[in-house]
């Protein structure tokens, strides 16, 4: 619903009334959403520009450079309110929107990814919504997926209970094209505008605005219903039309169906678009022009075509049995006059649409912030190994191969290192491989927006990192509640300008991103929950680092351990508490240590490497044991920290950390040293199967690799009942 | 040497099998398009994997019905090499071309992950270059891969050697009797759930270790140089 300021600034700039279609077009193109109004101003700000950019942030894919004509599309997305609803249809629906947006830069999509977030699993019994919701979010992307045969290579899951009744889908996908052939939307007078795809019906009618205000009602109607069958058909359509240069400019229908993509493509090719609404191929006959302009039916693709290439277009698109309207013509400037039998029904300036008057919402620290405690006391801990085999089987830390495996990870020959690991790789010739991470914390983001959102970034370009990349881009989502209410507003800020501060000193461009707001059911809002992606470039095969030790390896480990548990799992899950010391990163140290192992290991120096965040040290190594199916023995005491006790020493969350393995201990020593790295030698891999860590002669944890894995694996027993 | 690898609408591996058989292996491939009539060309066809028809009433069952499996019927009546991978033995089974059946996996879940196999026929023309109990590292990727067969069927199976691979270590779907692969009677037809063009390239595998998955697309390589020369 449009406000009342909106509805004033409206008809000063129509000069008259608007008509009953032409609000529902507005109302959906000046939704949250679409509009981006709460947020524009500030993401306007991210970094966005570098060396490898060819195009930034903007209504479709980025595009990176990758060399020798290569380039890369990535665009993030996510479909939160309907798969709240309908958790298949809506995670499904989801990977095909971002699929859509990568063909349509005439690149062919490579892989996805995605961040999910939940309620806790704790206790989760047959009937836990949690659980429903998990299980159908994963079948749901799985099976859209899996279908169209593109690789769902990796991800980032979160459980906490602040999503109750609720869950974040996000679906990052990538796109692999050559340069010269990206497709460069432009438009001429006479141009034939297309619908083709999927016919239009009453399936997600006024989703945008759905996904534009708290989830109150579980409005099934609003949530779209998959096809990937029309849609792999699309892409393949898609690929060979762009190959016969039939395409001049492409836009796919999402958020607001054809009302936001006539506007939004009409503005990018800078023309105005006649259409006819009655040519349009429909579902079901007597469609009212408003529902056939807002309905969000999927798979549907809009096309500018020169009349010359309409025989070729004609020809693929049959070959593909895609069904497909003419719809109207391009014609002259900046206006959408749209046609119901030849009689003219809306008439609205697309300039006026894409522009809607930006919001300026008030912005206060929250309440909570004030009553959080630095200082908690804790009791003694007798068995560390009981805390480590908890910590192994909280489903924050453990094993996700109940879900990995439920996705074609390997499809289209490219996925080098699987889902589960630091980052995952694709390989994009012999010699060029892409690593991309998505990481999230929304515990740490919940006590410090500012530091949590700092921490995601450092993360994901050290997961990116561990497999011997360079980071060159990143994308970013951002999703809180809702932006009406100032202290959520604040928390977004402080996120925002996370990403600005990180950017700026690391410089790798932002090249993509969304904005999610209302992320709210009546409980309560969701905890703030960034979510970051980070693209890293390796540039030659012998550079892929993976995370699994090798028997002799010498453990070193990277990065001072502060006493930083605030929003720990550990202090999470053992306490419930509200505790505000979040890890700080401090980006001169941040940038020091990930220049320090990329150097390693473009030397050769190193032979496992491994992120040492969520769940600290104690985990770290125990995925290490695990991954190698080994025995690992550490004094803790070497470890660089300011720590109080062992607990705290094993399970800090402070960032900028590595763990790696090597065989060359002396070199590694060196070169950290020359560099001014705070580092020390921390242990040794063997053949023992047990995980041995001692605090200078006292031991600490002593696991055998069963016990080890069997927490580890928890989720799959959660899962599958057993 | 000209291989067809044969492309329904929703095929999704067939881009996968043309790079590991053109670029990796060096027999020549091409796409043939299920429309396509003329298919007398080829000297041997792959059945590649994906969801044709988007897996609709049941995995393989319309593609089964196209015009280019009655001429596929007729080459594999006269004895040309046809393997079908994944969706592909889903489709031969469909076609009639396979004994058998294949239903939806034990758990009802989708299921990608490395296993072994053994093998345990090596006079087809996709399994001469291997060895009796060779054990392949391999991955698998379907949702439909239980292949069930009555009993009496099944004793013929064994009768006649048609099972050419079965699972090793562990039943990831529930498959009779462990069988990941099966050949007709005569041996030139031959469908497996598990992907071998995934395992050609050892960067690929989880170890990085090299796979002998590859020897079944060279056995054809193999079986065919010998015919065409004699």
């Amino acid at each position: 619903m449009l406000t009342r300021k909106e509805d004033i600034y409206l008809r000063e700039k129509l000069g008259r009334k608007p008509n009953l279609l032409e609000i529902d077009m507005i109302d959906a193109e000046w939704s949250e959403h679409c509009s981006y109004k709460s947020s524009r101003k500030y993401v306007k700000l991210l970094p966005s520009s570098g060396k490898r950019v060819i195009v930034g942030p903007g209504y479709d894919a980025g595009v990176l450079d990758l060399g020798n004509d290569d380039v890369l599309t990535v665009h993030i997305e996510s479909h939160n309110h309907p798969s709240a609803v309908e958790p298949y249809g809506g995670a499904a629906t989801g990977v095909g929107g971002v699929i859509r947006d990568i063909i349509s830069m005439g690149t062919r999509p490579i892989a996805l990814l995605n961040a999910l977030r939940f309620s806790s699993l704790n206790g989760a019994n047959k009937t836990s919504k949690a659980k429903w919701l998990f299980k159908n979010v994963v079948k749901g992307i799985a099976d859209y997926g899996n279908c169209i045969g593109i690789p769902t290579v990796g991800g980032d899951i979160e459980f906490d209970d602040s999503f109750k009744d609720y869950c974040l889908v996000d679906v990052a996908a990538i796109g692999l094209g050559k340069k010269d052939k990206l497709i460069a939307n432009h438009a001429n007078d006479g141009d034939l505008i297309v619908l083709a795809g999927n016919p239009t019906g009453k399936d997600g009618i006024r989703g945008a605005s759905f996904a534009s205000k708290l989830l109150d009602e579980e409005d099934r109607s609003a949530v779209q219903i998959p096809d990937p069958f029309l849609e792999k058909l699309i892409i393949e359509a898609t690929i060979e039309a762009a190959k016969n240069n039939c395409i001049n400019a492409i836009k796919d229908l999402g958020g607001g169906g054809l009302s936001c993509c006539l506007s939004e493509l009409s503005h990018l090719v800078n023309r105005g678009f006649e259409i006819e609404l009655s040519s349009v191929h429909t579902k079901v006959a007597g469609l009212s022009p408003n529902e056939i302009m807002i309905s969000e039916s999927q798979e549907r693709m809009v096309y500018i075509i020169n009349k010359q290439k309409l025989s070729t277009f004609d020809k693929i698109f049959n070959k593909y049995g895609i069904t497909y309207s003419i719809i109207g013509k391009v014609h002259g400037q900046d206006n959408l006059n749209i046609l119901f039998h030849g009689k003219a029904i809306a008439n609205i300036s697309c300039n006026l649409m894409v522009n809607a008057p930006l919001c300026n919402r008030k912005s206060k620290k929250p309440e909570y912030l004030k009553k959080i405690k630095k200082k908690i006391v804790l009791d003694k801990i007798r068995d560390y190994n009981i805390i480590l085999l908890d910590m192994l089987s909280n489903p924050n830390i453990g094993n996700k191969n109940w879900v990995y495996q439920q996705y074609d990870h390997e499809v289209g020959l490219r996925t080098v290192i699987k889902p589960g690991a630091n980052a995952s790789v694709i390989k994009i010739n012999d010699n060029k491989f892409v690593s991309i991470k998505l990481d999230g914390n929304s515990k740490h983001c919940y006590l410090d927006p500012y530091h949590g959102t700092l921490g995601c970034l450092s993360e994901a370009c050290r997961n990116v990192i561990c497999t011997g990349a360079e980071p060159i881009g990143i994308i970013d989502h951002l999703q809180f509640g809702s932006p009406e209410n100032p202290q959520i507003y604040w928390t977004f800020k402080e996120s925002i300008e996370a990403i600005i501060d990180f950017c700026n000193f690391m410089k790798i461009p932002v090249v993509g991103g969304k904005v999610s707001f209302y992320n709210e059911t009546m409980n309560s809002p969701i905890k703030p929950s960034p979510i970051i992606g980070t693209i890293g470039l390796i540039e030659d095969r012998w550079h892929i680092t993976t995370n699994v030790p090798n028997v002799g390896d010498t453990l070193f480990i990277l990065g001072q351990t502060n006493e930083e548990l605030g929003g720990s799992e550990y202090f999470d899950s053992h306490l419930h508490s509200k505790y505000g010391n979040v890890p700080m990163v401090d980006l001169e140290t941040d940038r020091r240590n990930n220049l320090a192992v990329l150097h390693l290991i473009q030397n050769g120096l190193v032979d496992c490497a491994h992120d040492c965040s969520k769940g600290g040290i104690g985990t770290a190594l125990a995925e290490l044991a695990i991954s190698g199916k080994l025995g690992i023995t550490v004094d803790l005491k070497k470890v660089p920290n300011n720590c109080s006790r062992y607990d705290y020493l094993l399970f800090s969350e402070t960032h900028s950390r590595f763990i790696i393995g090597t065989r060359q201990p002396d070199k590694v020593n060196k070169i950290l040293s020359s560099r001014n790295c705070i580092f020390s030698e921390i242990g040794k891999v063997d053949r023992t199967k047990i995980l041995n860590l001692c605090y200078s002669g006292k031991e600490i944890i002593n696991l055998p690799y069963d016990d080890l894995n069997l927490g580890y694996n928890t989720m799959n027993h959660i899962m599958n009942g057993t | 040497m000209k291989v067809g690898i044969v492309v329904f609408p929703g095929s999704n591996c067939d881009r996968d099998v043309y790079h590991v058989l053109n670029d990796v292996l060096g027999l020549g491939a091409q796409y043939v398009w299920h429309t396509e009539k003329a298919i007398n060309d080829f000297d041997a066809l792959i059945l590649p994997g994906g969801f044709s028809y988007g897996d609709r009433l049941r995995a393989g069952v319309i593609a089964a019905q196209s015009p280019i499996v009655e001429a596929i019927k007729k080459k594999a009546d006269e004895g040309l090499p046809i393997l079908g991978i994944c969706n592909g033995f889903q489709i031969l089974v469909e076609a009639g071309l396979l004994p058998g059946a294949l239903m939806r996996n034990d758990k009802l879940q989708f299921s990608c992950k490395w296993l072994k196999i053994e093998v345990l026929n090596v006079n087809t023309p996709f399994t001469n270059l291997l060895r009796l109990n060779d054990e392949i590292s391999i991955p698998i990727a379907h949702g439909e891969g239980r292949y069930v067969i009555g009993d009496d069927k099944l004793h013929h199976l064994y009768e006649n050697n048609q099972i050419v691979f079965k699972y090793k270590d562990q039943n990831p779907n529930g498959s009779t009797e462990m069988i990941a692969a099966i050949c007709n009677e005569e041996g030139n037809v031959m469908g497996l759930m598990p992907h071998p063009e995934r395992a050609t390239e050892t960067i690929l595998s989880p170890t990085h270790a090299k796979s002998n998955a590859g020897l079944i697309f060279l056995s054809l390589k193999n079986f065919l140089s010998n015919y065409i020369k004699n």
